[in-house]
């Protein structure tokens, strides 16, 4: 057993329902309780989708444990066929059917129904939402594409200037805007998209797959399994670039256009983003060297973690994803910044590395977003899992040349713009002038309460007045164990603090007031001095700026 | 759990007239919560209790989807997730579940109660968690920690039957009321503090003197019950509490819930008549505030009058919610979905809904949408999974979720409650895109 206070992934049914709604006409039946519906709601809430998720659910109940729940999943298959008719069905088991073992797959397909039935068996206990997604596409892929006459010979780079985008489904961060990035990309260097999929295809467009030179895989975590198998019977080559950022882009356009027999350095020469000069321009100075924090998909987290130290300059503290399967990669990339990558989906234990790290800013999930808000401190998030905040009604891709604009933007906004650093040093001995938040976005950090509850999430879409009151009476409540006020606390043993340098610590920009608190009791404990002077918090700053 | 789902096996059974009620019993896709998603309320109600779900990654997701990622601090409520190694044999589930508590309870040493709750895959794979209870009670009991159990599972609850369960477990441990103590009132069913209070002063001001509230704030600080006790209940769907409530020696009191004006004077009135309060004394009492709900309510009434409302079954609140609407405000009811009826704890609104009404138990969630388009009602109370695939076929909804996490009992939020079903009608108004 494994104690877990929130998950980065849902189970894998989560991720085949995330194929099955990303496909035009492909209906799922999932052999599942009463309850597993709450995941219709991830797709019509937090994406905003104006459709029930194409799923239908067997609802079985405790007492028909006793009796046919086998009998009950033929009917459902049966009738969802006879209401949808759909052009595939994909066919499974949640957690719970998995235990009673009622074989989803060879009942409908002694069904005899008139459209292929793919059966899915994604281990509930052992896997996750990405895993399970990856292996849906994969069997979706296979079943519908596998009739396709397999090529003698491999295939001339650039027949028929053309590709397939793979790995965009619903609920992902941005895939809707990324694939029109990259479409238009690939149009002006002469490429076809031939299908998009999952996101947008019909069953019809998976069996046309095999008609394309090769496939640009966007997110591996899902499309890799389909790719390979596309490699392999059809001899369709795969993109393995990340078109994350100006770099990841160019290196894409390049691997791009050998594929398809270009000029390769003509094409990357014509890619050009506004973000390489803000980030050069003087504004973006103040930038040098921050010290950011990234977790996230594996995708998303070596993008982040190129630009963020390569187009920006910033320094990476951290590097981490909750995506096992690819964490050879991930070490690779922490190691290339000299850190041990963070790899795991236990969110405490992430909260845990951000606290130790002391980054200036956070690029994670939206569970990162809550880490860093305790901690205040600037986050902007990059990955799933996501929130309705992360499917925006403007376009904001995250891949190619306006991807890489858009990150510029997003990371930058919460921190505080290179003018208003300065002015800041200026003003800080007005005393007019307050403690706000190091951002020109102006939300001062408030106050740590503990249990506030953030209302706009999914089951409390709207906020409600009983939420927010219990929040009020919550936060009179402390619980022994929760972390403490900003005020950080005198642990007994604790170096004290002299008045002088403690009048001397306020002088210091507030905004790395509490870095420099923490950085000099630190110097203080581990050489064992009791009394912070002047010079010890000097002491503390030369030593800690080497 | 007893006999709450009562559908019988197959899809529509015939619509059969019942106390001049037809009923249509449905079998079929439900889009309704699990008792898990009780967790989310009630870890904020009781503030010292902790939920260990025992569970699967699934049940995780849902509290986490259910809750949403939203919780500055870390949440009191957590899932022990099975893995292949607990069903595989490799390990003893029940050691696991030892290692699991330690773990929590070290790091959480505030907690006072800590309820095991049982999901669909360990009520499949039989984990005996009353047999894990009794043995940490034992652990922990002297470090002040008492250690429950119940089932929130899908295959046995329906959303929220989930407070229902965790609170039936609680009874056992109300200390026990002498049968000569003073006749006390017990209000039984999570309400926001707010409400809490507002029913406080109001029971104070009609000279109740002994009134406790159920769940209380703080888990270690139970209600005594015994013969002297009566029931009141705030919420509808609490059957196994009101009948461990009454093997304890209470006695229920029957009545409408308090939504609305009239429900809530008609809920205080069986009050009153329990504890021999002249009705005159009730009626000057809450005059001012059944006035002040009156007019808040005559503003909604100009939207919803003669409008054709349909609610889909989620809470168990659909019928006294109904009979608010239809009675106070004039609604037309185009059908009223429920997860399961339960005419004794109903009985009062179902008597009170207008004759000819269509009621529906349990669910076939597309046959109840096709119903739905056909008679396409002015308002669609529902589910978050179907609210915005209606609002995109242009038909107007109104998420039930919101009714059970507002305050929306009693005089001081009748306008409140009427507001929730006016906005998206407001709204569709006002918008011109």
């Amino acid at each position: 057993m494994q104690l877990s206070v929130w998950t980065y992934e849902g189970p894998p049914h989560v991720g085949a329902m995330r194929i099955a709604t990303a496909l035009k006409d492909v209906h799922y039946v999932l052999h599942a309780p009463q309850g597993d519906t709450y995941a219709d709601l991830l797709f019509t809430m937090i994406e905003r989708r104006d459709h029930r998720p194409p799923v239908t659910y067997t609802t079985f109940q405790a007492r028909d444990l006793g009796g046919d729940t086998a009998e009950l999943f033929k009917r459902a298959v049966h009738e969802a066929y006879e209401r949808f008719r759909p052009a595939a069905i994909l066919v499974g088991a949640s957690c719970t059917a998995e235990l009673i073992q009622d074989d989803p797959g060879g009942l409908a397909k002694r069904l005899g129904l008139p459209v292929p039935v793919i059966p899915l068996e994604l281990p509930s206990y052992q896997r996750r939402e990405n895993w399970g997604a990856g292996e849906t596409f994969y069997q979706v892929v296979r079943t519908l594409a596998g009739g396709a006459p397999r090529p003698a010979a491999p295939r001339a780079p650039g027949a028929t200037r053309s590709c397939n985008l793979l790995g965009p489904t619903a609920l992902g961060f941005r895939h809707r805007d990324d694939i029109l990035e990259l479409t238009r990309l690939l149009a002006d260097m002469g490429i076809r998209v031939n299908v998009v999929a999952p996101l947008g295809a019909a069953a019809a467009d998976i069996a046309r797959l095999p008609e394309a030179d090769f496939n640009v895989v966007l997110y591996g975590e899902i499309a890799t399994p389909a790719a390979e198998w596309l490699q392999r019977t059809y001899r369709q080559p795969y993109t393995k670039s990340i078109p994350i950022g100006l770099n990841g882009t160019r290196d894409f356009v390049r691997e791009v256009a050998t594929l398809a027999g270009l000029d390769a350095d003509a094409e990357v020469a014509r890619i050009s983003a506004r973000s390489a000069w803000y980030s050069r321009s003087v504004d973006s100075t103040y930038l040098t060297g921050k010290r950011v924090f990234v977790f996230g998909d594996a995708t998303h987290a070596l993008g982040a973690a190129r630009v963020a130290t390569e187009e920006l300059g910033f320094q990476l503290v951290g590097l981490g994803t909750y995506t096992r399967e690819r964490a050879r990669e991930v070490r690779a990339a922490a190691e290339a910044h000299g850190l041990t990558a963070l790899i795991t989906d236990d969110y405490l234990e992430v909260e845990r590395a951000i606290e130790a790290a002391t980054p200036e800013l956070v690029l994670g999930t939206q569970m990162e977003r809550h880490i860093a808000k305790r901690l205040q401190v600037p986050c902007a998030v990059i990955s799933a899992p996501v929130h309705v905040q992360d499917f925006p009604a403007r376009y904001s891709p995250q891949m190619g040349a306006e991807g890489a604009n858009v990150l510029f933007d997003t990371w930058v906004h919460p921190l505080m713009m290179g003018l208003e650093e300065h002015l800041l040093t200026m003003f800080r001995e007005d005393f007019e002038f307050g403690d706000l938040s190091p951002s020109h976005l102006g939300h001062a950090p408030s106050p740590r309460v503990d249990h506030t509850v953030e209302m706009s999430t999914t089951l409390l879409p709207g906020g409600g007045a009983a939420v927010a009151e219990m929040a009020v009476a919550d936060a009179g409540v402390t619980l022994a164990d929760e972390p403490a006020a900003p005020a950080p606390p005198v642990a007994a043993g604790a170096p004290r603090w002299q008045p002088q340098a403690e009048q001397e610590l306020k002088k210091i920009p507030f905004f790395v007031r509490g870095k420099a608190r923490r950085n000099t009791e630190r110097y203080a404990a581990e050489r064992g001095i009791t009394d912070i002077t002047l010079d010890t918090l000097y002491e503390a700053k030369a030593h800690f700026s080497r | 759990m007893t006999a709450t789902l009562p559908t019988p096996a197959g899809c529509a059974v015939p619509a059969r007239p019942e106390k001049g009620l037809p009923v249509l019993r449905e079998r079929g896709q439900r889009e309704v919560f699990c008792g898990l998603t009780g967790i989310v309320w009630l870890h904020r109600k009781m503030q010292d209790a902790f939920f260990l779900v025992v569970g699967s990654r699934t049940c995780a997701h849902l509290l986490q989807s259910a809750a949403g990622v939203m919780i500055f601090a870390e949440p009191r409520f957590a899932t022990a997730i099975i893995e292949d190694k607990d069903l595989a044999g490799r390990s003893d589930a029940q050691d696991e579940l030892d290692r699991v508590v330690g773990e929590l309870l070290a790091r959480r040493p505030g907690i006072r109660s800590l309820f095991l709750v049982g999901s669909c895959p360990s009520e499949v794979i039989k984990l005996d968690l009353g047999r894990a209870a009794e043995r940490l009670n034992r652990r922990h009991g002297p470090a002040g920690v008492r250690v429950f159990n119940y089932s929130g599972s899908g295959i046995e609850t329906t959303f929220t039957q989930g407070e229902d369960a965790c609170l039936a477990a609680l009874v056992p441990a109300l200390p026990e009321a002498p049968a000569d103590a003073e006749p006390n009132l017990l209000v039984v069913g999570t309400l926001p503090d707010i409400v809490e209070d507002q029913f406080a002063r109001i029971f104070a001001a009609l000279g109740i003197e002994q009134v406790r509230f159920f769940p209380p704030r703080r888990s270690a600080e139970l209600p005594a019950v015994g013969p002297t006790t009566r029931v009141l209940l705030a919420q509808p769907f609490l059957a196994d509490t009101v009948r461990t409530l009454l093997e304890r020696g209470a006695t229920h009191l029957r009545a409408p819930f308090p939504f609305g004006v009239s429900g809530t004077t008609r809920w205080l009135t069986a009050a009153c008549d329990a504890f021999h309060i002249p009705s005159e004394h009730l009626r000057r009492t809450c005059l001012p505030m059944a006035e002040r709900a009156r007019v808040a309510l005559e503003a909604h009434r100009r939207w919803l009058a003669g409008k054709r409302v349909m609610f889909f079954p989620d809470s168990q609140l659909e019928i006294p919610l109904a009979r608010f609407l239809a009675e106070e405000l004039g609604m037309e009811l185009a059908e009223v979905g429920v997860p399961y009826l339960h005419r004794e704890l109903v009985g009062p609104d179902l008597e009170a809904l207008p004759r000819g009404v269509q009621l529906a138990e349990g669910q076939d969630v597309d046959r109840q949408l096709d119903r739905c388009r056909a008679a396409r009602p002015d308002l669609v109370v529902c589910g978050l999974g179907l609210a915005n695939p209606l609002e995109a076929e242009g038909l107007a909804t109104k998420w039930s979720i919101e009714l059970i996490f507002s305050p929306v009992h009693g005089y001081d939020q009748a306008g409140d409650l009427a507001e929730l079903f006016t906005r998206p009608l407001r709204r569709r108004n006002v918008l011109t895109v």
